[in-house]
């Protein structure tokens, strides 16, 4: 490339030298769909509310400046702290469990055993199915009198008479963070096996030459080498617990009462119920710089150095 | 202890793990497969069902038919395709003009895509409605898909861009000197080294189009334009009860995801493994 270059600026022709826009073009044009494409329908609405968020927004009518008035409401309303709170709730329930399982599960099918490629696509079909589905299967699983969960549960003497899992919203939200757990570990499971492909197999046959146990093959070859795989999933899998949204949503077929309402939840009610679109703008942007805190302090765990070549 | 016996009882160990997950995997489906099998009055009968018994499809012929979704599996599989060829299409060449070249504004643009990721997508959905609604495109099977193509985007072009950025510079040269240029290098050589991206990817859209829920609820108000996940949340809200129907229809809808992941799968692995965990 570089040649090509220098002997066409260096060759006498008498051609003018290629602007520079007529040397990149051909690059811009490979990243102009997409470009016009995302300012359009994302970067512009994002400035929209943004701007938006410091006004009293009405959808029709003038929406006047209020500068920062809306923030201050966001921070003072005790339902934001319920919000915030229930969305860390996701984040204690639903990430231990995706990290354990999906680990486990990795650790065990990434040998060679019999039906490793049916068991691999078992666990990943839950992350196939869409919330509304989820949602369906567990008030069905999860109701008191008829529900799959409480007869089990009788059936093995765990527990005297069926539990109302919807009765109260910390109960209701763990079972319902646990179903997302559920449908989650496949996800987990699928990005550490490609984490331990990564491991190169020659320092299992090296360390096995030198006498290793296969305990501390794990312990100092495995669980180093998965480092920032794990890394990974648990910075995802945060982002994700606080993003937390449909199934909340449509576990009360979209009113959900403030006791049970997660940030994303409150956006959207502020918005579409109480139609007092400043502040849910103003509640979207806090939100937004959390979720990009919380972000930021964990790639910060990211070691500099990857692990993962070994 | 000796060291075949040792194995056994490792490997025993490892298949109960794998059939305990497995029984906790397939519970939930297959008490929903039971139930929309069954007719509509013994659905909330108790004990649960393990075994079925008096099975029918009238429940699918149901949904199918009486409750059109038939034509919501044709609105969403419109979309959902369209969408996905279109999202794969424009990330895969952002991704390679990032990766491959250096050119002015480059480091922008992708601030640009990896800041925005960040942003809740609930933050602009207002306006996005707003936009929409301006450019006449509410309620139109192009809008839901320019929002789902322009969405996917930066997570997509990420991906994309850890396979590209590892192809040697040699090859596009050769292609260069064969008298080729970028976009032969781009369509013949680049997309098919990078099969596994394009086929994790390619599963990842569709399956995050085929099931989004918010926008295609706040941006298809228009019953005929309803996507499926939208219509089952209607058949909720109009049948509480009616679970074998509510069932029915969501297999219906969960069928071809299920069939373009086993697919593909063999693919994803190592899609995921050179484009996301690079570290």
């Amino acid at each position: 490339m570089q040649n090509s270059l220098t002997l066409e600026s260096a060759a006498p022709t008498g051609k003018p030298r290629r602007s520079w826009l007529r040397r990149h073009y051909g690059i811009y044009l490979f990243a102009l769909p997409a470009i016009v494409l995302f300012l359009t329908f994302s970067v512009y609405p994002i400035l929209y509310s943004f701007v938006k968020s410091f006004s009293d927004w009405q959808l029709l009518g003038a929406s006047p400046f209020v500068g920062l008035r809306n923030y201050r409401t966001v921070l003072s309303d005790p339902n934001v702290g319920i919000a915030f709170k229930n969305a860390l709730l996701n984040f204690v329930v639903s990430i231990p469990i995706q990290v354990v399982f999906g680990l486990l599960l990795a650790i065990v099918l990434d040998r060679p055993i019999r039906g490793r490629g049916f068991f691999r696509a078992l666990f990943y079909i839950p992350v196939l199915v869409t919330w509304i589905v989820v949602i369906q299967i567990y008030m069905y699983m999860f109701n008191k009198d008829y529900g799959l969960i409480n007869y089990l549960l009788i059936k093995s003497h765990l527990i005297g008479e069926g539990i109302d899992w919807l009765g109260s919203p910390t109960r209701t939200l763990v079972s319902v963070f646990a179903m997302g757990g559920w449908k989650g570990i496949g996800w987990a499971m699928l990005i550490f096996l490609a984490g331990l492909q990564s491991i190169p197999t020659d320092l299992y046959e090296a360390s096995g030459l030198d006498g290793a146990s296969k305990w501390q093959q794990f312990r100092y070859i495995t669980v180093p080498g998965l480092r920032n795989t794990t890394v990974f999933v648990i910075v995802l899998l945060s982002i994700g617990a606080f993003n937390v949204f449909d199934q909340v949503f449509l576990l009360f077929n979209g009113a959900a009462p403030s006791d049970y309402d997660v940030p994303l939840s409150m956006i959207y009610n502020k918005a579409f119920s109480d139609l007092n679109f400043g502040y849910s703008a103003a509640l979207s942007y806090v939100m937004a710089a959390v979720i990009i805190l919380i972000s930021l302090i964990q790639f910060k765990l990211l070691p500099k150095n990857s692990g993962m070549e070994g | 202890m000796g060291l075949r016996n040792r194995n056994i009882i490792t490997k025993s160990l490892r298949y109960i793990v794998l059939i305990v997950f497995a029984v906790i995997t397939i519970l939930p489906f297959w008490n929903m497969i039971v139930v929309s099998l069954k007719p509509f009055q013994f659905a909330m009968s108790y004990p649960p069902q393990i075994v079925p018994t008096d099975l029918t499809f009238a429940n699918y012929k149901e949904a199918w038919v009486t409750g059109s979704f038939g034509h919501y599996f044709k609105n969403s599989f419109l979309i959902t395709v369209a969408a996905t060829i279109g999202g794969t299409l424009v990330a895969c060449m952002l991704a390679f003009a990032l990766s491959r070249y250096r050119f002015p504004g480059r480091r922008i643009i992708f601030g640009l895509f990896i800041g925005t990721m960040m942003i809740p997508g609930i933050t602009f959905i207002i306006p996005q409605y707003l936009l929409l609604k301006n450019l006449h495109l509410l309620n139109t099977y192009t809008g839901l898909t320019l929002l789902y193509i322009a969405g996917s985007i930066p997570f997509h072009m990420f991906l994309y861009k850890g396979f590209f950025d590892d192809i040697p510079k040699e090859l596009e040269e050769a292609v260069i000197i064969d008298g080729g240029n970028r976009w032969t290098f781009f369509s013949r050589v680049a997309i098919h080294i990078s099969l596994p991206a394009v086929a994790t990817s390619v599963i990842m859209l569709f399956n995050g189009n085929w099931g989004e829920f918010l926008g295609a609820l706040t941006f298809m108000s228009d019953p005929e334009k309803w996507t499926l996940p939208v219509a089952i949340r209607m058949l909720q809200g109009a049948h509480t009860t009616e679970y074998g129907l509510i069932f029915a229809a969501s297999i219906i809808s969960m069928l071809p995801i299920i069939i373009l992941f086993l697919t593909f799968q063999r693919f994803i692995i190592k899609g995921i493994a050179a484009g996301a965990v690079k570290g």
